[in-house]
């Protein structure tokens, strides 16, 4: 009666769902995916360039953190890609699409530089980043805003919404450098008050570096207790996980999308700032230069956690330093350094799949 | 006559992490017989189903087909050994026609038969079993019983001899289950195994010859179905000696509480889900909402709650209109709704959150600390695991985490604690053991003799006669009738719960229309 006689035979491989894993294992399970990412990306490169794996290694660490310049530049990448990371993670915890950090990064640094530009000269230090605070931040926010008003309002999406102002930002950028073209001609904005340091991040112990990471971890242990023990934090969980049961706790889910992405704007357009002021000193259509999409890897390998978002930041930037060191020091291109990259965050990413699943082999 | 075996499991084990679903289960299912596989919820009935079915692989034992060991890797070698599992949730296509769903995932080979000759071995399949089946009627356009109906001959014309049937009768009401009843008779004639899954004892009883019984994953025993009596199988399923008697408490009655006077409600689609419905709970009484799914119940829960817009009608709480207030200003007049949908955690409870945090949803905003108060949460989690029995391995886990008992304990723990006047409950004992569903009835009971309104939305007819004071019956999102439950019987609810007997029109005269109070706080002049 049955096609199938005495086939006694167990699959080869299956797939079990695991119980509940120790936060401890799990992060040996993490490094364990890094290194044999590492070991994987080794022997790529060696096999299609012939050279030497450590010293690759080695030439990535030293564009990451070989001089002490390139270690606070390294630093300061960090972060301020940590600060998107930070923006976005309200935004999406609340399961909001925020895709548009980019441009909301764009106008919060059009804003600073407008302030750079435009303030007088006479105006002290202090009023005047207390403007440019507020004028990036207003305009980070309102950036962030306008797709979740269309959201709440007539039911858009937010994902489209917030990716095609991302253009609008970068066009609008276009228009600020051509009208703040310096020198003339040159089609970009140039270092702004290069001279005079009008408008800039000052220097902390004689290193610029330091203020804008240390705002940084400001907003980080601020957006830490913000998610994890405020009230508004408990709202956005809450909308995130189901949507009824937040309208049957009277919530206000509207209110609450609302008020979460003028918050999450207003940190993309910090970012701006920070990047402006306190890094290029310009601005360009690529002050965002990705980072409004990395920051969203960040954030969601950290689980939305701001501490261990700090980590991913530094992995990322570390990768991306480090790529383009050995780009020029082998004389390669960027792809090459791009696959190990990839490499890299495919191994983080698949380590997640073993922390939650096991797999069982026959036995014999 | 002996009957063959077609299915032999021996010592058959599947652990997910540290829970052991299955322990060393032996079970023979038998050709020309229908096996009752009987459980509380979690005792590991499905993923037994789900191993047969090719979706777990066990972790240890033999499976034995036809007298030959097999192993079964795969939905698709389960095909093979003619097994067909007809699940809880169904897998059909909406748009496609009964025919098309039927012959859909056939290999290559079978498709070459053409629709029309599809459609004719489907009327054949129909009048061997007594099956109603329009091989031309789109999924969309058919009734839950229609559906299941569907399921079951998708998998006899694809050959299956073995059907595995989980719970199939939780979506039926009575008419329908005995019209599955039959036909599972017939296929029984026809020498078919089957196996039904479920933890109703009175079907249990009606339909099988032999129970194998389950308690927390581990194999109980088998027993023939005549020598069986519904206290004896309760024994064994739940471990120990039970009473199945609810109590059913007189408390004097009070003014009506809420006050629900033709109220239209659409649902999501803009069709009419209430139509013209009058209703009103006293205090101390619990009224049962009774009603094959999608009557509507859903919807009056929720325009209750304040969640759902209005289209007509009043809602009157305490002499005061609530119809157009905000769900918190609704809840703040106590009236606490814990509602619980198809997927059990879609409102009410926020499935990734912790214990702790789902004790707070209605009450972190409280107090001018812009922190949410945890230690607060942390302290009535504790709480209600320990006066309810909530089986968990700390505060701190994720509800989704939690069984179906679990979680119902939580959500209606919650809102007895915040000292509601009036409850609505939907499917408060829906996935629950005898045990907690008992607990489940005393914590209700115990707020009706504090005077508490109760509006019960259930399934089960049984325990709505013996538990609720009145029974309310809709059926497309009208009122059959309001019946006193002394009064009633379960084969009249069921035909009214298909619209056969309106008793609401039957009986509403000119001067009185049912579901009117006479000492009502509803003023002549406000209507």
């Amino acid at each position: 009666m049955s096609k199938q006689t005495g086939t006694v035979k167990e699959p080869l491989l299956r797939i079990v769902k695991r119980g509940e894993m120790s936060a401890l294992n799990g992060w040996i399970i993490r490094i364990i995916a890094l290194i044999i990412a590492m070991i994987i990306s080794a022997l790529f490169m060696f096999s299609i360039t012939k050279l030497n794996p450590i010293g690759i290694y080695g030439s990535m660490f030293a564009g990451a953190f070989g001089t002490t310049r390139r270690m606070w530049v390294t630093l300061r990448d960090a972060a301020i890609l940590l600060c998107v990371a930070l923006g976005l993670a309200p935004a999406f915890k609340m399961k909001f699409w925020n895709i548009g950090a980019e441009g909301q990064i764009l106008v919060g640094g059009i804003a600073t530089a407008a302030c750079m530009l435009y303030l007088p000269e006479s105006m002290p230090l202090w009023l005047m980043l207390i403007v440019m605070f507020l004028a990036s931040v207003l305009s980070g926010a309102v950036w962030g805003l306008i797709p979740a008003l269309f959201k709440a309002k007539w039911n858009t999406n937010e994902t489209l919404f917030t990716l095609t102002m991302n253009y609008i930002a970068i066009q609008l950028t276009s228009f600020c450098v051509a009208k703040w073209e310096n020198p003339f001609g040159s089609n970009t904005v140039g270092i702004i008050n290069q001279n005079t340091r009008h408008g800039w991040l000052p220097e902390l112990f004689n290193n610029g570096y330091i203020l804008p990471i240390a705002m940084v971890l400001a907003v980080t242990v601020f957006m830490f207790f913000y998610l994890k023990s405020s009230k508004h934090g408990y709202e956005i969980s809450i909308v995130g996980d189901s949507e009824n049961t937040a309208r049957y706790a009277g919530m206000n889910v509207k209110k609450i999308v609302l008020r979460t992405m003028l918050l999450s704007g207003a940190i993309c357009g910090f970012a701006g700032f920070i990047n402006v002021a306190g890094a290029s000193h310009t601005i360009s259509t690529s002050v965002g230069g990705g980072r409004g999409f990395t920051a969203i890897i960040v954030a969601w390998m950290a689980k939305f956690n701001a501490f261990v978002m700090i980590f991913f930041s530094l992995l990322l930037i570390f990768l991306e330093k480090g790529a383009s060191q050995i780009a020029s020091d082998y004389g390669l291109n960027n792809e090459a350094s791009n696959i190990m990259k990839g490499i890299i965050l495919f191994a983080v990413l698949a380590s997640e799949f073993f922390i939650n699943y096991r797999i069982i082999v026959r036995k014999k | 006559m002996e009957q063959s075996s077609a299915i032999r499991l021996e010592n058959v084990t599947k652990t997910f992490g540290p829970v052991v679903a299955n322990k060393d289960i032996c079970l023979d299912i038998r050709y020309g017989e229908i096996l009752s596989l009987l459980g509380e919820n979690g005792s590991g009935k499905t993923t037994l189903m789900n191993m047969l079915s090719g979706i777990y692989f066990p972790d240890a034992g033999k499976i034995y087909a036809n007298g030959s060991e097999v192993s079964i890797r795969s939905p698709k070698d389960a095909f093979d050994l003619n097994i067909g599992m007809i699940h809880q949730h169904f897998k059909l296509v909406d748009i496609f026609t009964a025919t098309e769903n039927v012959v859909l995932g056939l290999s290559s080979d079978k498709k070459k038969d053409n629709l029309k000759a599809a459609a004719a071995k489907i009327r054949e399949i129909c009048d061997k079993y007594g099956f109603e089946v329009d091989p031309d009627q789109k999924v969309y356009n058919m009734s839950v019983s229609q559906k299941q109906t569907l399921e079951i001959v998708k998998v006899l014309y694809h050959g299956a001899e073995i059907l595995i049937l989980d719970e199939p009768t939780a979506v039926l009401t009575l008419q329908e289950t005995r019209k599955l009843f039959s036909v599972l008779r017939n296929m029984k004639e026809a020498g078919k195994a089957i196996v039904i899954i479920t933890h109703k004892l009175n079907e249990v009883l009606e339909i099988s010859d032999r129970v194998s019984i389950l308690r927390r994953g581990e194999y109980i025993g088998t027993v023939d179905t005549k020598d069986a009596t519904e206290l004896s199988l309760t024994e064994m399923m739940v471990g120990k000696k039970v009473s199945l008697d609810i109590e059913r408490p007189i408390v004097e009655k009070k003014k009506p509480l809420l006050e629900i006077r033709n109220l239209s409600i659409k649902n999501d689609e803009g069709h009419n889900a209430i139509n013209d419905v009058s209703f009103y709970i006293r205090g101390g009484e619990i009224l049962g909402v009774a009603g094959i799914a999608g009557c509507g119940q859903k919807e009056l829960c929720e325009a209750i709650a304040g969640l759902r817009k209005i289209e007509q009608g009043m809602m009157i709480h305490q002499g005061e209109d609530i119809s157009t207030l905000t769900p918190k200003q609704i809840l703040e007049k106590g009236i606490s709704m814990s509602f619980i949908p198809e997927d059990r955690l879609g409102m009410g409870l926020a499935p990734s959150l912790s214990i702790t945090d789902n004790m707070l949803l209605k009450t972190y905003a409280e107090g001018k600390s812009p922190f949410v108060d945890r230690k607060r949460g942390r302290a009535e989690a504790q709480k209600i695991i320990s006066d309810l029995g909530v089986v968990t391995p700390s505060t701190e886990t994720p509800v989704r985490r939690l069984s179906g008992g679990n979680v119902q304990k939580v959500l209606l723990g919650r809102e007895i604690k915040s000292g509601p006047n009036v409850i609505i409950t939907a499917y408060p004992v829906r996935g629950l053991d005898i045990n907690s569903s008992y607990l489940i009835y005393d914590i209700l009971n115990n707020q009706k003799k504090n005077d508490v309104g109760i509006l019960f939305i259930g399934e089960d007819l049984d325990v709505m006669l013996s538990l609720c004071d009145k029974i309310m019956v809709l059926c497309h999102g009208k009122v059959m009738g309001i019946v006193n439950a002394d009064n009633t019987s379960k084969e009249e609810l069921g035909l009214m719960m298909t619209g056969a007997i309106n008793l609401a029109e039957a009986k509403s005269t000119p001067d009185k229309t049912i579901g009117i109070a006479k000492d009502s706080y509803i003023k002549e002049e406000t209507k």
